[in-house]
């Protein structure tokens, strides 16, 4: 029930008691903003962390060839190992649902030229799943195709610094782009999370630079992503387990370290995993330290609240004032100064963040910022711990013998 | 209107405790005008914090116009101190930060009366005690006899059937004391029973009955020839 009258009476207390309600309040601002700030520095370390992995898929698994450095089998080091693309076959017919997606790469160097502009890319040959593995972000048009693949199109993908390098304010989409004497068509334009040089790459089926550079099958890499049901270990022992099979295809040394490379990226999102459960610790810690300070505050200021205004509750109950009705009064008007205090400490810690985040970029924080619904939250709690801090020394109030909350001093 | 039978009160003070009431028989009729007397010490304010439920007797029988007063709880007290008594205090005990307006309709908060009615009942109060014009004014704005008439507006306010006054002129000077007395007198003779703990005698004798204590029981207890304040004032 909404008691209108009670409402008067608690406004009337707060607004005749300025210096009460401030001290109280600040002490419930304080918290609430240091908790925001803190939270949200921590929030923009962990944003730090989160981008730096965010550029391609963090799933996945890298795999070079090189020379052998170790005899083995009666065979000599220094023999050059070069994958084709039946490895790509093999991996994937040997693991099945193991692997996700699944490409080659080749790379060139090219001059592309586009009427009178001119400059040097790299050209990476992929298959379709490129895409996923790299997190490439299609702006216009489509990646590379398995018709591609099959027909041996001469297409590119090129990214979207390349455009602006070459064709300035004509659109590329649908051009035809000369890579070192041979025209391309363009089917697409992309974007990368990543640094600038990803997009300033150029994409095209691998079939087709195999057949135009050299006539051949061979791959320089075979990139893949585990099945992400996996979890670090399993992605490790796979990876493992993939290193091992090549090595014998290939006749390599098990302890050969350069003739066949096998990188996962799980070994790095573990550690970077860890690195975040103790952010998440940290914030832990911190939350709750902000949290547990505010709450003693508050529950120290109720009880000076309830001391100081002992002589009124006794008037009060000499004119007949329920038990009840002085624990509400005492407790909804804490609530209420909590309930304020803690939305502005909100939006103070929010607007320090906001104007402090991009100064901060540095210091490795990103974007610091907190969401609301943990801060109502953590409100919400400092408003419960408020009324139960209250709430005891009220109780006793009410208790109070008038006489002697009126006794003369 | 009000007898007591037998009532005993005692304090503990350290291991020991200390007898403060020993047997009081009290009877008063409605619309009586009575000073309780003594010295300090002597157990008159326990008599009267008993009378006005402000505290409790340890053993004795205490009736209220009818109602026994005994193993009450907080909202009960509550309930019958807003509904019986009027209190007046020696040092007013206004709420510093309520109008005197506000601070009378306070009891009526109480009773759970409309905003709109506590206002109306509240200025009718405040007339009487003649500080109408003063309504709007803070406590800390008014002299010691107006805060001490916006006390007794304030009990008169729920309309009690007994008013309790502890000291009522402890805290006012001469002239002063007598203006209040007036006015209690005239509410006497209105016919509001009233009980007034003092240990001036020129007070006492504007009462129609003095009841003396002395360490706990009563001395005396006779009718006196009404003193009527409007003669000094």
């Amino acid at each position: 029930m909404f008691d209108i009258d009670l409402w008067r009476e608690i406004f009337q207390s707060i607004n005749k008691n300025r210096l009460r309600t401030i001290l109280s309040g600040l002490t419930v601002v304080f918290a609430i903003m240091l908790f925001t700030i803190l939270f949200g520095l921590v929030n923009g370390l962990q944003n730090t962390f989160t981008e730096a992995f965010a550029d391609d898929a963090n799933n996945a698994i890298f795999i070079n060839s090189g020379r052998t450095t170790k005899a083995y089998k009666g065979l000599q080091a220094g023999r050059q190992i070069q994958f084709e693309n039946k490895e790509i076959d093999y991996i994937k017919d040997e693991n099945g649902n193991k692997v996700e997606f699944i490409t080659a790469r080749i790379y060139k160097n090219v001059v592309a030229s586009f009427r009178n502009e001119k400059s040097n890319y790299s050209v990476r040959a992929v298959h379709p799943d490129h895409q996923y593995l790299e997190r490439t972000i299609m702006d216009e048009g489509r990646y590379i195709n398995q018709r591609d693949l099959n027909q041996k199109t001469k297409v590119i993908v090129i990214g979207r610094l390349v455009e602006e390098d070459l064709f300035r304010k004509t659109k590329a989409l649908g051009k035809y782009l000369n890579l070192s004497g041979i025209q391309y068509k363009i089917v697409g334009i992309f974007s990368d999370e990543g640094n600038d040089d990803e997009e300033r790459l150029i994409y095209m089926p691998v079939t087709t630079a195999q057949q135009v550079y050299g006539n051949n099958e061979f791959v320089d890499q075979i990139n893949l992503t585990y099945n992400p049901d996996m979890n670090f270990d399993q992605a490790i022992a796979f990876s493992n387990s993939i290193e091992k099979k090549l090595k014998e295809r290939f006749s390599v040394a098990k302890l050969d370290q350069r003739a066949i490379r096998v990188r996962n990226m799980a070994e790095a999102s573990k550690n970077v995993n860890q690195m975040m459960v103790v952010l998440g610790i940290l914030v832990l810690v911190i939350g709750l330290g902000t949290l547990i300070a505010g709450i003693v505050g508050i529950s120290n200021i109720m009880i000076f609240i309830v001391k100081e205004r002992t002589k009124e509750i006794g008037i009060r109950k000499a004119l007949g004032a329920s038990p009840k009705s002085i624990v509400s009064i005492i407790l909804l008007e804490s609530v209420l100064i909590t309930a304020i205090a803690g939305y502005i400490g909100l939006l103070i810690g929010t607007g320090i963040l906001n104007l402090a985040g991009p100064s901060l970029e540095e210091y490795f924080i990103k974007d610091p910022s907190v969401k609301t619904s943990l801060v109502v939250s953590a409100t919400i709690l400092l408003v419960l711990a408020g009324a139960l801090a209250g709430y005891v020394p009220a109780k006793k109030a009410s208790k109070i013998k008038p006489i002697i909350a009126l006794r003369n001093e | 209107m009000l007898k007591i039978n037998q009532l005993h009160k005692s304090y503990p003070i350290g291991d020991s405790s200390l007898h403060v009431l020993k047997g009081i028989d009290l009877e008063v009729e409605a619309g009586e005008m009575v000073a309780i007397m003594g010295s300090s010490g002597s157990g008159k304010s326990t008599l009267l914090n008993i009378i006005g439920m402000l505290d409790e007797a340890d053993s004795g029988d205490y009736i209220l116009d009818g109602v026994p007063i005994k193993n009450l709880n907080e909202k009960k007290a509550a309930i019958y101190r807003n509904k019986f008594l009027g209190f007046i205090f020696q040092s007013f005990n206004l709420i510093n930060y309520k109008n005197a307006l506000e601070n009378v309709a306070l009891p009526l908060y109480y009773q759970g009366l409309k905003r709109k009615e506590r206002q109306e009942k509240g200025k009718f109060h405040l007339k009487k005690v003649g500080l109408l014009d003063w309504a709007h004014h803070l406590p800390s704005e008014l002299s010691g006899g107006q805060k001490q008439r916006v006390a007794i507006a304030r009990a008169l306010a729920a309309d009690p059937k007994l008013l309790l006054a502890d000291e009522p002129t402890g805290a006012l000077d001469t002239t002063t004391s007598y203006e209040i007395m007036e006015f209690l007198q005239q509410l006497n003779d209105e016919g509001k029973t009233i009980l007034i703990v003092t240990h001036e005698e020129d007070i006492a004798e504007m009462c129609k009955r003095v009841v003396r204590l002395r360490d706990g029981v009563i001395m005396e207890d006779k009718k006196v020839e009404q003193v009527r304040a409007s003669e000094y004032v």
